[in-house]
């Protein structure tokens, strides 16, 4: 299944409706999350830490997929599925459009705040 | 628990994740329902928090830094002991493995990402249901065990109250073994057991219909009957009768006693045996090593009135060695763990595998009890072996401080005189009996001799101090001038007296009372002949007190009577 929305609107409209005042605070932990877990990763691929990388990218996975950030998600599900087969070859090039596509997502809500 | 009595929908709700975003959202669906919060970022911060706070619900990621969540909710149910608390696993792991593996940690459900919020009320609402159900299961069950330990105790207190009324016979005696569960006793069998003056030995085995208390009580004034009776000498057919009048008496309709009553004689060798309704007694012969059973044939006692009431028992000559079994149904109806009950057929063939008959009794208990291993643990029996022994064998602890009971009287003398100003209001009846029964055995005979020693007191006071004709009461007219008569010399008497001379001796199984009644009379006149039931004592009650006694003469100008009776034990 490919998934090309960057963003679920919809749950984003729920998760504005749930956290109220608190909806800035959790995009800014996202943001701060997702910074995070991205050096994370970098690291543990560059260190061929297979499990580590499996561990980080299911998390991240998990977070994104609660705000919404569908495609994101599924960028994250490759990392996991990679580190859990323990073949991390290439995974340096895919991390890129892990970040590229947070970059993105980060962009798209900071402007719905 | 406290948080959701004091406000029935706020729960504490425990939230382990270690990832903030995760956390946040979380946090506010759990807050928006009206919850309180608690929020760890691992695994040993959630174990923390949970012994601190004491959350209801722990929702739980499954993979964080220092302690994961399965090792989280390992430490959590252990510390959470018998109280409900369900953990909710957060996690979107999908792969079976990992979903085992949080059933084993003692995780209750999963929740996956992206979170739903309405799942998640659902599920909370759902665990919150369980968890009260599960806290009100616990009281009760607590309360219950409350109960249950309370009755036991009551039962145990019913037990000591019962064993000393039932220890004040000879259960003890050396040729009896009985079991008697407490919770036969409880539900309403009865066993008592005592020692005649006379030397033979009386046991009742009963059962009451029902369970319970109601079944139990009967059972107190069965055995106070029963001991107050066998103690004063009366016979076994006085006792059931007493008894069964008693119970018809006091318990509701439809509540009854079976019962199964033994009266031993060890010096003559044999015994009498009254079935009301038990399973049969067996009577089992030392020298052909067989069993004859003694079957109901009464009612049970309580049942009818007194008039219709049958005290025809069954008798058998006993030989040293035999051995007598009564039992309840408690036996019969043991059931093993398949439902099957023990039955009569068993119990005769642990008879016919006895080999050694000293071992019997200990055989058929275990016997039953072996055949009811794992079925029900509450046993309800009750039995008893009375074994045929030589007299001086039977050692009962109830024969040494019985004094009273035992022994009594045996061998005394007693005069005693009525004078003038006592004859119009004393009556020396009862004083003089009250003598009499210190005699054990002359207790079975109060009857008779209160008839004797009324006839022979009134024919001295009237024919002999009061100098009235007995040939007076011939017509009825005659009747009333007669008392009339009396009355008025009774008023004027101021001289004469009436003389009481009782002299009593005894063997162990029978005595003679010798009574001697002398009044200040005239006497009167009657043929030198020494028989009687001339015409010359008619009116005087004479002929009814020969068929009494063994001898009744008259001496001197007739102003004196000797009266000879004799009384045997077990006549």
């Amino acid at each position: 299944m490919h998934v090309d929305t960057h963003l679920d609107l919809e749950a984003v409209a729920t998760l504005k409706e749930i956290m109220e005042d608190d909806f800035a605070l959790l995009i800014e932990t996202f943001v701060n999350d997702g910074t995070e877990r991205l050096a994370a990763l970098a690291l543990e691929i560059e260190q061929g830490d297979a499990d580590a990388v499996r561990r980080s990218a299911h998390s991240f996975k998990g977070s994104s997929s609660n705000i919404g950030a569908l495609h994101l998600a599924e960028l994250c599900l490759h990392l996991e599925t990679q580190g859990s087969a323990g073949e991390l070859a290439g995974l340096a090039d895919h991390l890129q459009k892990v970040v590229q596509e947070f970059s993105l997502v980060k962009q798209t809500l900071i402007e719905l705040l | 628990m406290s948080s959701s009595r004091a406000e029935p929908h706020q729960l504490t709700v425990l939230i382990a994740d270690d990832t903030d975003t995760d956390r946040l959202i979380l946090e506010s669906i759990v807050k928006k329902e009206g919850h309180r919060v608690i929020s760890a970022k691992d695994g040993v911060e959630a174990v923390a928090a949970f012994e601190n706070e004491h959350p209801d619900i722990v929702l739980m990621d499954a993979l964080m830094p220092k302690l994961d969540g399965f090792g989280a909710a390992r430490q959590i149910k252990a510390l959470a002991g018998e109280a409900l608390v369900p953990i909710i696993f957060l996690t979107s792991l999908t792969d079976t493995e990992s979903l085992v593996q949080c059933l084993d940690a003692g995780g209750d459900d999963f929740l996956s990402k992206p979170y739903n919020r309405f799942i998640l009320q659902a599920k909370i609402k759902a665990f919150n249901r369980m968890r009260e159900i599960h806290a009100t299961m616990l009281a009760q069950r607590d309360q219950i065990s409350l109960h249950n330990d309370h009755l036991l105790q009551e039962q145990t207190v019913a037990k000591q109250v019962f064993d000393n009324i039932a220890h004040s016979g000879c259960l003890d005696a050396t040729n009896v073994k009985y079991y008697l569960s407490p919770l036969a006793v409880f539900n309403g069998d009865v066993l008592v057991a005592a020692m005649r003056p006379s030397g033979s030995m009386i046991v009742l085995l009963g059962d009451f219909t029902g369970h319970g208390l109601p079944a139990a009580i009967g059972a107190m004034p069965l055995a106070s009957t029963f001991y107050g009776m066998a103690r004063k000498g009366f016979s076994l057919r006085d006792i059931l009768r007493e008894i069964n009048q008693k119970l018809k008496d006091i318990l509701p309709v439809g509540v009854f006693c079976c019962a199964s009553i033994m009266d031993i004689n060890f010096r003559k060798q044999r015994i009498k045996v009254w079935n009301g309704g038990l399973p049969d007694c067996f009577l089992y012969r030392a020298a052909s090593a067989s069993v004859e059973s003694i079957a109901s044939t009464h009612l049970p006692l309580g049942v009818v009135g007194d008039k219709d009431f049958r005290d025809d028992c069954q008798h058998f000559a006993l030989e040293r060695g035999d051995r007598f079994f009564m039992w309840s149904d408690g036996i019969h109806e043991a059931r093993n763990a398949s439902g099957d009950m023990y039955g009569e057929e068993r119990l005769r063939q642990a008879f016919t595998e006895n080999e050694d008959p000293e071992s019997l009794y200990d055989d058929v208990l275990a016997s039953v009890q072996r055949f009811i291993d794992l079925g029900e643990k509450d046993d309800d029996l009750s039995l008893i072996e009375v074994k045929m022994d030589a007299p001086e064998n039977i050692v009962s602890q109830s024969n040494v401080v019985a004094g009273s009971g035992g022994r009594g009287l045996r061998g005394w003398t007693l005069d005693f005189e009525v004078k003038p100003d006592s004859f119009a209001y004393f009556d020396p009846l009862p004083l003089l009996l009250n003598v009499l029964v210190e005699v054990p055995g002359l207790r079975l005979y109060t009857g008779s001799l209160y008839t004797i020693l009324a006839e022979l007191y009134s024919n001295a006071l009237e024919h002999g101090v009061l100098g009235l004709d007995s040939s007076l009461k011939a017509s009825a007219e005659g009747f009333s001038n007669y008392y009339q008569e009396r009355k008025r010399r009774l008023s004027e008497v101021r001289e004469g007296y009436v003389r009481f001379c009782l002299e009593h001796h005894s063997d162990d199984d029978k005595g003679t009372l010798n009574i001697k009644v002398s009044d200040s009379g005239e006497g009167f006149d009657r043929t030198p002949s020494k028989s009687f039931g001339s015409d010359a004592y008619s009116g005087r009650g004479i002929s009814l007190i020969s068929t009494l006694c063994e001898s009744i003469t008259y001496v001197g100008n007739g102003n004196e009577v000797h009266v000879v009776f004799t009384w045997e034990a077990d006549a």
